[in-house]
């Protein structure tokens, strides 16, 4: 496969992989690291992507696993992320503002739950990918994935509500 | 649409038993600023999911050209030919060197030999000197 032939084929979803990286890693520098690291190794392999009927899906499961395997060593390396220091509450002027902003709150809801149903919520309701791609892409079966994402969409509204209602009740 | 169809949408969408349409009718709804005071709450999850989905990656697409891979095997083929090569061509000069130090020794050798028969001739003659005096001794 030639250089811009692959580039044909990958341009139009490198998109989603870098979006579901930084879900899961959260920093924009990290996400964007391992979306390079996926696209060269996706291009390494570029003689055998033409047997691929579909390479997105085994792109998105690449990123995936690699993003997995990235917290997984940072936990056991005791690192901590970068953004870590979000969660203290600090009253500084732009935090409040920030605050105020019921976009980010969600984005920093979402940060807070378990991965398994972090990527449910970003697959689903961010790219629109039916159960079955979902479940394909997880390694789960199409019914924990709709309780999944249940228990997420409905762990979101909760907290939406609960930070809405902050301060009035 | 209507505000009941919403209403049930929504229920749905929180079971996720919604199909994709479905979820993307509601992302429309919620797009709109005329949204009733009891569902507000809401319109900022799926206000959101739309916005994440604008976010892009803009970093390089690295691809390296993969000739850099062919020299690399070249460079150790090569390495590899010449350290079997001077391995074999030194054994061969050993040999060699071997083969002539043989050649000689035997030369060396076979003088010696002649040189030793001529000396056991001379010996011989020795002797019959020794046998015609023994006769002359017995005469008398």
């Amino acid at each position: 496969m030639q250089q811009t032939e692959f580039l044909n084929v990958v341009l139009p979803f490198k998109d989603k992989l870098y979006r579901l990286a930084k879900r899961l890693l959260v920093s924009k520098e990290e996400a964007e690291d391992a979306t390079q690291e996926i696209l060269m190794k996706l291009w390494s392999k570029n003689k055998m992507m033409e047997g691929y009927n579909n390479v997105e899906a085994y792109a998105m499961m690449m990123t995936k696993n690699f993003c997995l395997d990235r917290l997984k060593s940072k936990q056991a390396g005791n690192l901590k992320l970068v953004h870590s220091n979000y969660r203290d509450e600090n009253v500084s002027l732009q935090n409040q503002v920030e605050v105020s902003d019921s976009l980010s709150w969600i984005e920093r809801i979402m940060e807070e739950l378990p991965e398994q149903q972090k990527m449910v919520l970003q697959l689903r309701d961010v790219e629109q990918y039916e159960f079955e791609e979902i479940a394909d892409l997880l390694g789960m079966n199409a019914t924990a994935v709709r309780v999944a994402l249940s228990r997420a969409r409905k762990t979101v509204r909760e907290k939406l509500v609960q930070k809405h209602n902050y301060g009035i009740k | 649409m209507e505000l009941s169809n919403i209403e049930k949408l929504l229920e749905r969408y929180f079971e996720a038993t919604a199909t994709v349409a479905e979820e993307e009718m509601l992302r429309e709804y919620f797009a709109k600023e005329d949204v009733p005071l009891h569902l507000k709450k809401y319109a900022p999850m799926f206000q959101y999911f739309s916005i994440a989905k604008e976010e892009k990656f803009t970093g390089q697409v690295p691809l390296k050209p993969r000739k850099k891979s062919y020299i690399k095997w070249i460079s150790v083929a090569a390495v590899s030919i010449l350290i079997f090569g001077i391995y074999f061509g030194k054994s061969y000069q050993e040999q060699r060197e071997a083969e002539y130090a043989y050649q000689e020794t035997k030369k060396a050798l076979s003088l010696l030999a002649t040189n030793l028969g001529k000396g056991t001739e001379k010996v011989a003659y020795l002797r019959e000197f020794e046998v015609t005096k023994q006769k002359i001794y017995n005469k008398n």
